[in-house]
């Protein structure tokens, strides 16, 4: 007897990641548990710190473009815009109402695609394969529609500052109108793959939970925060592009858990689609890049192989960049599909940003993990970190 | 078995020949590892950044890289390939040759994107300038990220690699 | 909440603490001191009328021959019931990077912290645990800084990447590789 009293138990360290399936990417866990419960986890972060703020300082505000591509890879486009937006308000420029539409339809699609990738994963992780499948099948269709309007899947590089970078031909418009058409019945599918599976429910309701005093002050934003019932969006509280000009609704979760996050994101899919939708039906003509500010937007293709000084006028652009920055400094936030994405922009008055900040959505939802995962299963961190859908890309910038 | 003197082989591929009737081939040890290489390649999931959600798209259902016997494995003990689809920092190049030094021989390297290749746009204090520096990449595919169908070509090649391969198996090589 | 406004209770209960106030673009932003940074902090987390629950976002600019004090840290509030957004930022000098840390306050700003000392090297007191955070622990040199290069110091490189490297030439050896083999 006296012998098992000597006997002493102590906790087990475990490391999870950065190479690991479900980790989405190249995040690294330390987790210390007593038996199967979570007593301290420690995320480290920093696997893809690429440098793009510094980068960012030592290029032109035009040639920044393509470094915000690859900050949140899964959708690029809303990053663009972000960016895109913030330079603007930085210039004072304004768009034209085509110009306007037309990005807040491609960042709609863009939500789509990113919140397909997250429900496959998100599946996937808990151990759903089919729905894997089923959603790269969509996502592959919009990857294809952005392929047909700009030439690229991924990393898009569409929006420029000042508008966009070609005009929408009618036949991207006929597809993506069929396509939001025939998307609402596939969300169904989806839900019915997994909205009743027991395993499904087991696992994601009351995981996770965080109220709605505390994500706010761990600075959780997009779905996650929603999840936990506080209603804000950037694109209701600061309205940008064309999103004061549409209808449309912000899910709002009650219990804060993982299955919560889920509910809001899948409603986000259909918000987006009814979105796309109504841009199609009120798509205005005209002029897609804005005439404010000759000095910064690039000329017409046609007018730069025809006319000596738009040719001299688009070299200088591309070469020197616009060198007319007023001196300030702004915050520019937008919704992306991960939360808020912030750009704080500090010009000194040169062409090149003195700095330039990229406020993070997933840098703080990982924050956040250890809050989520402490007292819960080691198999329910995979599901933690599914739900708050971080991507590593721009988590470490 | 005693082969009839008057029964021909026949020689259906360079090197592989039959003996009708007998359902019998005659090739090299070489033919056939070879060709069990290549024709079930397994690589390590192993995503750094964007190239990896076009591996992903890759191996999903509308490029379906299953069709190749290309089946992505967790584990790096039971993978014979590697693909480093995405951005190495130097604070994962550690991870990434461990990565690479717990897989079994033989073992292949692809070098997915540009950033894996070159180091692409990222000339800066924490990126390395392409993993070749410390990993023997077999096949290099460039572009930013490269689609799913370059990558196939870059596995195509890899395949293309394996079987021209001599003596890979044996220990007098 | 008008900014204005803002600054004037601001300015009522830290006396001599607000140093300028500006407006760009329709954003507020208050230059502050930075030794009742906490205090200030807490009034505007607090205070039912301000009511700052969102830290949106903390970062450090380095104003190396443009102004004096060399370092800023620029917190962007916001809250979520009254709407209204408030941009502080805090000079701290270049001798003694130091500033009070805000962790306590708003969860947000502990990784934000960290990341802060770690491309800048501007330690945050009362902070639960300052390291590190993008770059490996033991990495020389605050990368933001703009006397850091940008493609790192020439001469000196990562004892961990050396290893690797050096690592990568000895296990060459061992490797089937057809490249490899003499």
């Amino acid at each position: 007897m006296d012998e098992t009293k000597e006997l002493k138990t102590r906790e087990m360290v475990i490391n999870m990641g950065p190479q690991h399936p479900s980790t989405h990417g190249v995040l690294r866990l330390r987790l210390e548990v007593s038996g199967e419960t979570i007593v301290k986890c420690t995320p480290y972060v920093g696997y893809l710190h690429r440098g793009t703020e510094k980068l960012a300082e030592s290029m032109t505000y035009l040639q920044s473009i393509p470094l915000m591509d690859r900050l949140d890879y899964i959708s690029s486009m809303t990053n663009d815009v972000g960016y895109c937006l913030a330079v603007e308000r930085l210039f004072d420029i304004g768009l034209p109402l085509r110009a306007k539409y037309i990005r807040t339809m491609v960042s709609e699609m863009s939500r789509i695609s990113s919140h397909l990738l997250w429900l496959a994963t998100h599946a996937l992780d808990i151990g759903a394969m089919t729905v894997f499948l089923y959603a790269f099948r969509e996502r592959e269709r919009i990857l294809e529609l952005f392929e047909q309007l700009c030439g690229a899947r991924l990393t898009v590089t569409y929006p420029r500052i000042g508008g966009v970078r070609n005009d929408v031909s009618q036949e991207f418009i006929d597809t993506l109108y069929q396509f939001t058409e025939e998307f609402p019945d596939k969300i169904k599918e989806y839900e019915t793959l997994i909205n009743v599976n027991r395993i499904w429910l087991k696992r994601t309701i009351g995981i996770g939970i965080i109220s709605a005093e505390e994500a706010v002050n761990y600075g959780l934003t997009g779905a996650a925060l929603r999840g936990s019932g506080v209603d804000y969006d950037v694109r209701k509280h600061f309205p940008y592009d064309a999103y004061s000009l549409v209808k449309f609704d912000v899910p709002i979760g009650k219990n804060g858990d993982v299955y919560d996050r889920y509910l809001c994101r899948m409603e986000e899919m259909r918000q987006s689609n009814s979105i796309i939708k109504q841009c199609i039906e009120a798509l205005p003509t005209g002029p897609i890049m804005t005439s404010d500010s000759p000095k910064f937007t690039l000329p017409p293709k046609d007018k730069v192989l025809n006319n000596m000084e738009s040719l001299i006028h688009h070299f200088t652009l591309i070469t020197k960049g616009p060198m007319t920055a007023p001196a300030g400094e702004v915050y520019v936030a937008t919704e992306v599909p991960k939360g808020e994405l912030g750009f704080y922009i500090v010009s000194d008055g040169t062409g090149r940003p003195y700095r330039m900040r990229i406020r993070s959505p997933s840098f703080i939802h990982v924050a956040a993990l250890p809050r989520l995962c402490e007292g819960g299963f080691i198999a329910d961190v995979v599901a933690n970190i599914g739900s708050i859908d971080v991507v590593l890309g721009e988590c470490d910038r | 078995m005693i082969i009839d003197g008057a029964m021909e082989l026949v020689e259906i591929e360079k090197g592989i020949k039959i003996i009708p009737g007998a359902s019998t081939v005659i090739t090299t040890l070489d033919k056939v590892i070879n060709w069990g290489r290549k024709s079930s390649l397994w690589p390590v999931t192993f995503g750094l950044a964007c190239c990896a959600i076009e591996m992903m798209a890759a191996g999903s259902s509308h490029y379906d890289l299953d069709r190749l016997g290309i089946i992505f494995r967790g584990s790096p003990r039971q993978a014979d390939c590697m693909i480093v689809a995405g951005t190495v920092t130097k604070k994962m190049a550690p991870i990434v040759r461990k990565v690479y030094d717990q897989m079994p021989e033989p073992r292949y390297v692809i070098a997915m994107g540009s950033c894996a290749c070159t180091g692409n746009v990222y000339r800066t204090y924490s990126v390395v300038q392409g993993c070749d520096l410390f990993l023997p990449v077999d096949v290099y595919i460039p572009g930013c990220p490269p689609r799913p169908e370059a990558l196939y070509d870059g596995l195509i090649k890899l395949q293309e690699i394996i079987t021209k391969e001599k003596m890979r198996w044996s220990p007098l090589r | 909440m008008e900014p204005s406004q803002i600054v004037k209770i601001l300015d009522g209960g830290f006396a001599g603490e607000v140093i300028a106030t500006s407006e760009f673009r329709g954003q507020p932003g208050i230059t502050l001191k930075k030794d009742r940074l906490l205090d200030i902090a807490r009034c505007l987390h607090d205070t039912p009328e301000f009511k700052f629950d969102l830290l949106r976002d903390l970062c450090g600019v380095d104003y190396k021959k443009m102004k004096k004090p060399r370092f800023e840290v620029v917190y962007n509030l916001y809250s979520i019931t009254h709407r209204h957004t408030i941009r502080l930022n805090v000079q701290v000098d270049e001798k003694q990077p130091s500033l009070p840390s805000v962790a306590g306050v708003w969860k947000t700003a502990d990784w934000h912290e960290r990341e802060c000392f770690d491309m800048y090297g501007i330690t945050f007191d009362g902070h639960p645990d300052l390291r590190r955070i993008l770059m490996p622990e033991d990495w020389e040199g605050y990368p933001l800084r703009k006397d850091y290069p940008m493609a790192g110091p020439d001469d000196e490189e990562w004892a961990g990447f050396k290893e690797v490297l050096k690592k990568a030439e000895e296990f060459k050896k061992f490797g089937w590789h057809l490249n490899e083999r003499k």
